[in-house]
């Protein structure tokens, strides 16, 4: 199957938050629509009853609506979307610091590293 | 939940020596994938058997659509067996014709959709064809069918991992959960967690252990792997 699922947490969320990022980076434009719930259901191997879950959600989050008879497309709202953006670096962000900690990294140590990595090899956008 | 479609109440089945299921007591919700996982021997074949039925319970009772199940019910009821249902002396073309002429509900539009999707050969023999065409077809026969319930006992025994891609493709893509529920057994736990709603765990002929497979990612953060084991141990 195409998609592999980390063992921790709900698949239809797993799928939220990979088309979130989808959208995000542009995969998706504001206001496309997406696969129908058969063609995304094919696509990533799952039930089509999760992906039904997954565009709920979606909608739920206002990150996609669904026009009846028509299917979901994304939100056209750009400050939506923008916000979106912002949630997605925050819970990344957050995920890393957490995991920093757990193996017993400072603030300090991982903001030092970041300034070392970045002098050295990250290209500037 | 809604109405289910099917119901066991306190069955039993026995044997000529053994009790193979004992006591079982579940109900399954229409329009969801439901898988039936567990060891060897833990009487997933039996629970298959009395759900389409093919065996009559030694003890208790079994609904579907809130009528007692009877043999004559395979006419609402897609099964497929891991073994047999298949007659190596037809063509596949003659293999749906054959099925078509049994069974008023199969739709053979979608057995045409399905053989391209397959990649199978109209007028290759059923005898010639290799083990994972042989698997392809037989999904084929049970999804090609508008039966409420489709019952498939391992489906993807014994072929390759292609070919089990291929398989499940074929029936998430089929299928029409609107209108139909799907009931498997399987080894292949992982491979078919994406596709289930709900798992039920059987161990020396009873349910160990039911759940939806979100819930049991979400409150107990384990995937159906995970969770098995543990409920096995």
């Amino acid at each position: 199957m195409a998609a592999e699922f980390a063992s921790a947490q709900p698949i239809y969320l797993q799928l939220v938050q990979r088309l979130c990022g989808q959208i995000v980076r542009g995969a998706y434009s504001p206001g496309e629509r997406l696969p129908s719930i058969r063609d995304m259901a094919i696509e990533v191997g799952v039930n089509p009853n999760t992906v039904q879950r997954v565009y709920s959600e979606l909608e739920r989050i206002t990150v996609a609506e669904t026009r009846r008879g028509q299917g979901t497309f994304v939100t056209s709202d750009q400050g939506r979307l923008r916000r979106l953006r912002e949630e997605l670096m925050v819970s990344h962000v957050t995920a890393f610091l957490h995991d920093m900690r757990e193996m017993g990294f400072t603030a300090e140590e991982v903001l030092q590293c970041w300034n070392e990595l970045r002098a050295l090899s990250l290209p500037e956008e | 939940m809604a109405e289910p479609i099917v119901s066991f109440q306190n069955v039993s089945k026995r044997y000529q020596v053994r009790e193979a299921v004992h006591h079982l007591t579940f109900e399954l919700p229409a329009g969801k994938v439901i898988g039936f996982i567990g060891p060897n021997g833990s009487g997933k074949t039996t629970t298959l058997k009395l759900m389409t039925g093919l065996l009559h319970p030694s003890g208790g009772q079994v609904l579907f659509q809130n009528e007692r199940v009877r043999r004559t019910m395979a006419e609402h009821i897609a099964y497929l067996a891991d073994d047999g249902a298949v007659y190596g002396f037809f063509t596949v073309q003659q293999m749906l014709t054959y099925y078509a002429g049994i069974y008023r509900d199969f739709n053979a539009a979608k057995a045409a959709e399905m053989l391209a999707f397959m990649r199978l050969e109209a007028s290759q023999g059923v005898r010639t064809l290799s083990k994972g065409n042989l698997g392809r077809l037989k999904i084929v026969l049970a999804v090609s069918r508008q039966a409420p319930l489709i019952v498939m006992d391992e489906p993807l025994a014994g072929l390759d991992p292609l070919v089990r891609e291929s398989v499940l493709k074929g029936l998430i893509s089929f299928v029409d959960l609107d209108r139909q529920t799907v009931v498997l057994s399987t080894h292949e736990v992982s491979e078919v967690e994406p596709l289930l709603d709900m798992a039920i765990l059987l161990d020396r002929g009873e349910v160990r252990a039911m759940d939806s497979t979100d819930h049991i990612r979400e409150t107990l953060g384990e995937d159906v792997v995970q969770w098995m084991k543990r409920a096995l141990t």
